[in-house]
């Protein structure tokens, strides 16, 4: 589903990714740990589109399309979702409002006529509910003196809406308390299907307790140092990250 | 002949027409000799620096319209909120339209000027507070009252709600090669009455137009008074605002002012408090492209104490187009527990565009909450691509950026067929049709 093949990116001519080959097929959930400054968020913004980012070497496939010259809007009508870290506030802009326009979009974009609205409404009672967000949330302005826990609900939401083929999560787990943890994970859980795919982004290992990785990624300095399956990310949590770092340099 | 030659020449025959008082006889010998003296203002004065008005003054304007512009109501209900049932005092080039008025006199005044300057019932009032709160020493302002005659007259008696709001509307049609016109308002709220009003000057066509407005308020105690202008009008128009406005204790007044059009568009807006606990606010919305010009000239007077203002301006700037924020609070010493807020943001779109922002806080009172706050700067990058990642193409994602900067203006509209007039003209200047109603 996403494959990306030697991918080299800076920003302000500083070299931020270094050579990363990363394949997701349909179906698993990957995640990606690392220390700060590794170069995770980098690598979520990039698959994304982000143009302050300049990938200067390799490619992004999204079934089989090459991707890296989209832009960010053309990526998300593919299937290209992020769960932001910091979700951006919207004044005057409600959260229906506001994903009635995203997937309206997203329809046009790919020849679809304006989802009905009783669809729309149905479709937003449903998803609201998987998330246990309360209905006066809805109409309020998107992000607009929400709490952290409230912002990350509200990412997931909205993936929820538009059920993209490749969700990624960029450190959905910081700000969030134990019980908005559990139920960002169990909606993310049962959106999952053998059609998409789930990239994990995060530094401590406490989401993956809830959302089980098939395979876990160590990215450091730009690159991917070492896989391994969901029992890796517990050993980084007992461990850190510097026997890594010795494995490499030894 | 220069504009201010023939202003001055035209005083005489002006006041021969119309035949005064002595009372108001005075006032006009007064006030044309202010403007004898002081002129149009340049960018000299200090308060003038930013606006010339230069290039404007140049075009022969005729300052006596003829009688009989008629146009239909059909070419110009865009203009007015027409979904709802308002009272109007229309004007169609400075002359009163019946035919496109809905005017009263039961139960509150909604109707003409120039009745009340020349009617013997109305003296009363008009030596109460006719010219009271405007200024004698603006230049501008004393043209207009040397030539004052025609405008809205809105008197609302005690604890009198107004139930519908009031549309004030100036539409020139071009007919002259170039007109100034020089409309007056009065508004007189009474104790614990309450009423909405909507002001609009609107050019019919590309022939150059000068207005040059005073509209005096005055709030009496527990009054409250929400007044909107609708600046949208053709790129060839002009428009000095000049608004004076005394309040009495316990009165809230809000002045929103949306300026989307027009050449060179100047608003005074000046607040002179009159009692405690007062309540004013300012807010405003600049949507201007090309080489349009706004500047927006504030004065809160804060002369008693317990008051509160706040004032709100968002700009957005596209084009060469330029724009001026002055906002001045003046705080008396005896005006203690003063709480004066003043807030101005201002964002640049064009690469040529510019702002001029000036806050002016006087403050000689010891105990008192005042802060202002101005930020210039350009769409923020990373909401940009918050809203493309979900899908919302770049000229939309800019479209709702802009219309999310100014959101905490349009929230405070009390009419919701206006607040949806206002959002419609803001996605026709964004150059966008989103799919719900902004």
């Amino acid at each position: 589903m996403l494959q990306i093949k030697n991918l080299h990116a800076s920003v302000e001519d500083k070299d931020i990714l270094k050579g990363i080959n990363l394949e997701i097929k349909a179906g698993e959930v990957h995640a990606i740990m690392g220390p700060n400054g590794a170069g995770k968020s980098t690598l979520s913004s990039i698959i994304a589109g982000n143009e302050n980012y300049e990938v200067t070497e390799g490619e992004i496939f999204l079934d089989g399309e090459e991707i890296s010259e989209l832009a960010p809007e053309e990526r998300a009508h593919k299937g290209v979702f992020l769960s932001f870290q910091y979700p951006v506030e919207i004044p005057g802009v409600s959260v229906t409002n506001f994903i009635k326009t995203a997937i309206n979009e997203k329809r046009k974009a790919n020849g679809e006529e304006e989802m009905p609205a009783n669809e729309m409404l149905k479709k937003i009672r449903e998803k609201s509910e998987l998330l246990e967000m309360d209905r006066k949330f809805l109409s309020r302005s998107l992000n607009e003196g929400f709490s952290g826990g409230e912002k990350k609900r509200n990412e997931i939401f909205q993936m929820a809406m538009l059920e993209p083929k490749i969700a990624i999560l960029d450190e959905t787990d910081s700000g969030l308390d134990i019980d908005a943890l559990r139920i960002v994970a169990n909606g993310v859980n049962k959106l999952k299907n053998e059609n998409n795919a789930v990239l994990v982004i995060t530094h401590y290992q406490r989401l993956l307790d809830y959302i089980v990785p098939d395979f876990v990624h160590v990215l450091m300095d730009g690159k991917i140092v070492k896989t391994g399956g969901a029992d890796l990310a517990l050993e980084l949590e007992e461990k850190g990250y510097d026997w890594i770092k010795q494995e490499q340099t030894a | 002949m220069e504009l201010k030659e023939k202003m001055l020449a035209s005083f005489m025959a002006f006041e021969e027409k119309i035949k005064d008082n002595e009372d108001l006889h005075e006032v006009r010998n007064h006030a044309i000799k202010n403007f004898e003296n002081k002129g149009f203002p340049t960018k000299k004065e200090e308060a003038w620096k930013y606006t010339s008005l230069n290039a404007i003054l140049k075009n022969d304007f005729s300052v006596f319209p003829k009688k009989d512009n008629a146009i239909e109501f059909k070419d110009v209900k865009k203009y007015f909120l027409h979904e709802i049932d308002t009272y109007k005092v229309v004007f169609i080039d400075g002359i009163f339209s019946s035919f496109l008025s809905s005017t009263t006199h039961e139960g509150l005044d909604v109707c003409l000027m120039s009745s009340a300057l020349t009617k013997p019932k109305y003296k009363m009032v008009i030596d109460t507070y006719f010219n009271q709160i405007a200024s004698k020493e603006e230049s501008l302002t004393s043209l207009n009252t040397a030539f004052s005659l025609e405008g809205a007259y809105i008197n609302i008696p005690k604890s009198k709600v107004v139930e519908k709001p009031i549309e004030i509307i100036y539409f020139s049609t071009g007919n002259e090669a170039a007109l100034m016109v020089q409309p007056r308002n009065l508004v007189i709220v009474g104790e614990n009455a309450h009423v909405q009003i909507v002001e609009r000057h609107q050019s019919l066509n590309s022939n150059p137009v000068l207005t040059n407005s005073v509209t005096e308020i005055f709030a009496q105690k527990r009054a409250i008074v929400d007044y909107y202008k609708i600046q949208n009008d053709v790129q060839t128009a002009n428009l000095i605002d000049n608004t004076y406005i005394a309040q009495k204790q316990e009165s809230r007044v809000a002045v929103h002012t949306f300026s989307f059009g027009g050449n060179i568009t100047r608003n005074n807006l000046n607040f002179y408090h009159q009692g405690e606990r007062i309540d004013s606010t300012l807010k405003g919305i600049t949507i201007i492209g090309d080489k349009q010009h706004v500047d927006h000239y504030t004065l809160v007077h804060h002369a008693q104490p317990n008051c509160e203002s706040h004032q709100n301006y968002k700009t957005i700037l596209d084009g060469q187009s330029t724009g001026v924020f002055n906002g001045k609070i003046y705080v008396e010493k005896e005006a203690q527990k003063t709480d004066a807020f003043q807030q101005n943001n201002n964002i640049l779109i064009g690469d040529k565009a510019t702002i001029n922002a000036k806050p002016q806080l006087e403050i000689f009172a010891d105990d008192v909450k005042c802060s202002h706050g101005c930020t210039i700067g350009q769409l923020d990058e990373s909401a940009m691509f918050y809203m493309q990642q979900r899908g919302i193409p770049k000229k939309e994602a800019k479209a709702l950026l802009m219309y999310a900067f100014t959101s905490e203006v349009t929230s405070s509209i009390k009419i919701p067929e206006l607040k949806a007039k206002i959002a419609r003209i803001i996605a026709d200047k964004l150059g966008v049709k989103m799919g719900f109603d902004l």
